[in-house]
């Protein structure tokens, strides 16, 4: 009977396994699918049937990152022969680079979006992460009257829907200029990644024996000393771990980005999506455009894979 | 906790005192929130007092409860409240089945265990408004896969009025089942084994066994679960907003962009924001309660 059971119970054991792989293939169409297209010629993009084999090519990413205009006429083959191979792939499509009276390629909007996202993030991410871990340690450590509702009043910043804040923001930052600014963005981030910061940081600093300050406390540091050189070492992980999540919320963010920025402190997020609007789709260039935008995020994932629970959990539950 | 160090002791007499470093840790943090979280909100409670335009010049005239009386009045209003409602539970419930079901599978020796969780859990690192545009194009009603999958021709998943919402909250299950999964996951594998055995021996159904031990202690981080994702899909912009244009798919966050980015009724989105600050607060509450209690454990 009971060779029965577990033999049964292997063939079902089986089965699950098989059940799994295929889900997870499934599951990752969209992906693979958003990908493959970043590589396609503009043609195969929106066939029917869907083109699953094609030889990639990055003439996406050349369309990506500049400007160009459709030609009257065929390319001089003398100016054709003397072109880089990227340009060729343009003069191919019947397309040429917009210059500037220099000759240099005029660049379209997603570098310097792909540079801002940069910028706000990181500068965010360093500012959270800082204060964050600081309020963390004196809540770990130190007394403090009414700290449970302190605690809550973070978390509670934190779950404001980015419209609830954004209007109000948005008339208070019009009135000091800070709309469609760098520092604009990097506020509101850092408000926003704060509370979290603040959270998980105070998970990762709880778990750090008090007694290893206590000892340096014996030893004559002074207790910043004993912060700075014993504790922050400790949750040297932790702090790393912090801080990619932030980043990738800072990275990610859509809503506020879209409200306080229009042009010169535009994120990649508001970006995308405006060249759906702008003359016919081009799926490929769009595709490039996200996949690029997505590598940073799938590299940190990976990275903090071993924290992802404890982070979506705001540090309450840990593993 | 340390207890506060004796006052007569040598570390305390050097450097700052353990309240000073307290509240030089703590109070930055607080007032940082509070000037960019807290007085825009009073602000703003303020202007929903007002028929103030932020398009316009003309200065704000106190309408006392007016635009509130005018919101609840409003059936549009209602309507999106009743869509955001629909969402929320069409994709947390999807959200659940699946990101449950699939722990349960995964709860087992799978070669490569760990990298296919990571593969699963990629989709909810992501953008939102990318996940939102290439779900665009995977619905395209003339050459999607999705379409070309299922043997449907032209069917316009988001531009049908009645199939959009749902086609949004398949993008969004299939975005953050993962997250109910791996609160599931840890729940599961944090059931000691030898209940099952013990439940073996008894000769226990499978049925008996899943309600009886399975399903009680996975319910904590379940509900964890279920807390927060209702609490961001009740606040969710960005996908609905990117995917459709649909009346039928206008969530209470858009309303409220509209109102105050496009049609720049300043006084009544403030009015609006606070009506949906009040219901998010709740839910934060009680998934405060619900954190703290599992933190006990």
């Amino acid at each position: 009977m009971a060779a029965v059971q577990s033999n049964r119970q292997r063939v079902l054991n089986r089965a699950a396994v098989g059940l799994v792989l295929l889900l997870t293939l499934i599951y990752l169409i969209p992906i693979y699918w958003i990908s493959s297209t970043a590589f396609k010629p503009r043609s195969l993009a929106t066939t029917v049937p869907p083109t699953v084999f094609f030889k990639p090519e990055v003439t996406a990413f050349v369309k990506l990152f500049t400007k160009r205009v459709q030609m009257i006429g065929a390319v001089d083959p003398e100016v054709y022969a003397k072109a880089p191979w990227w340009e060729k792939r343009v003069y191919d499509l019947g397309e040429r680079f917009i210059k500037d009276s220099d000759g240099n390629i005029e660049l379209s909007g997603y570098p310097s979006r792909f540079l801002n996202s940069l910028i706000i993030a990181v500068s965010s991410t360093l500012l959270a992460v800082g204060m964050g871990t600081l309020t963390a340690y004196g809540f770990s450590r130190f007394r403090m009257p009414g700290e449970q509702d302190w605690l809550f009043f973070i978390l509670s910043t934190r779950m404001l829907p980015p419209v609830v804040v954004a209007i109000p923001m948005f008339l208070m930052y019009r009135v000091v200029g800070l709309v469609d600014t760098h520092i604009g963005l990097i506020i509101l981030y850092t408000a926003f990644n704060l509370s979290f910061s603040v959270w998980l940081m105070k998970g990762f600093i709880d778990e750090i024996p008090k007694e290893y300050e206590e000892a340096a406390l014996v030893d004559g540091y002074t207790r910043m000393e004993a912060f700075f050189k014993i504790v922050l070492p400790q949750a040297a992980t932790g702090i790393a771990a912090t801080a990619v999540f932030c980043f990738i919320t800072a990275w990610n963010e859509y809503a506020f980005a879209l409200m306080m920025t229009n042009r010169r402190a535009q994120t990649a997020p508001p970006y995308i999506p405006s060249q759906l609007g702008s003359g016919i789709t081009d799926w490929t260039a769009i595709a490039a455009g996200t996949l690029l935008f997505l590598l940073p995020v799938a590299i940190f994932t990976f990275l903090l894979r071993k924290h992802l629970l404890r982070g979506v959990t705001f540090g309450a539950i840990r593993k | 906790m340390i207890s506060t160090l004796d006052p007569g002791s040598p570390a305390a007499r050097r450097g700052l005192s353990d309240i000073s470093i307290r509240n030089l840790f703590i109070i930055p943090t607080i007032a940082f929130l509070i000037v960019f979280n807290i007085f825009p909100l009073i602000y703003s409670l303020g202007y929903s007092f007002t028929d103030f335009r932020a398009s316009s010049n003309a200065p704000a005239t106190f309408v006392g409860l007016q635009n509130y009386r005018d919101l609840l009045g409003d059936e549009h209003v209602w309507n999106n409240f009743s869509v955001t409602a629909k969402y929320v539970l069409v994709s947390v419930g999807g959200q659940v089945l699946v990101g449950f079901g699939v722990a349960m599978l995964l709860n087992r020796k799978i070669p490569f265990k760990g990298f296919i969780t990571t593969l699963l859990l990629l989709p909810m690192m992501m953008s939102m408004v990318v996940v939102g545009l290439f779900w665009e194009l995977l619905y395209s009603p003339s050459w999607g896969i999705i379409n070309y999958a299922l043997g449907l021709e032209d069917f316009g998943w988001l531009s049908d009025a009645n199939v959009a919402l749902y086609a949004i909250a398949i993008t969004d299950i299939w975005m953050w089942s993962p997250f109910v999964m791996l609160l599931c996951l840890a729940g599961l594998s944090a059931i000691p084994q030898h209940l099952y055995e013990a439940a073996a021996i008894d000769r226990a159904s499978r049925w008996y066994t899943f309600t009886r031990i399975t399903l009680p202690l996975v319910t904590p981080l379940l509900l964890i679960a279920i807390i927060f994702r209702t609490m961001e899909a009740f606040k969710t912009f960005d996908l609905a907003f990117i995917m459709s244009t649909q009346e039928t798919t206008e969530l209470i966050s858009i309303k409220l962009y509209r109102l105050a980015f496009q049609e720049w009724q300043t006084g009544p989105s403030c009015a609006l924001a606070y009506m949906v600050l009040i219901m998010v607060l709740a839910i934060t509450n009680i998934y405060v309660k619900y954190l703290n209690r599992a933190k006990e454990r």
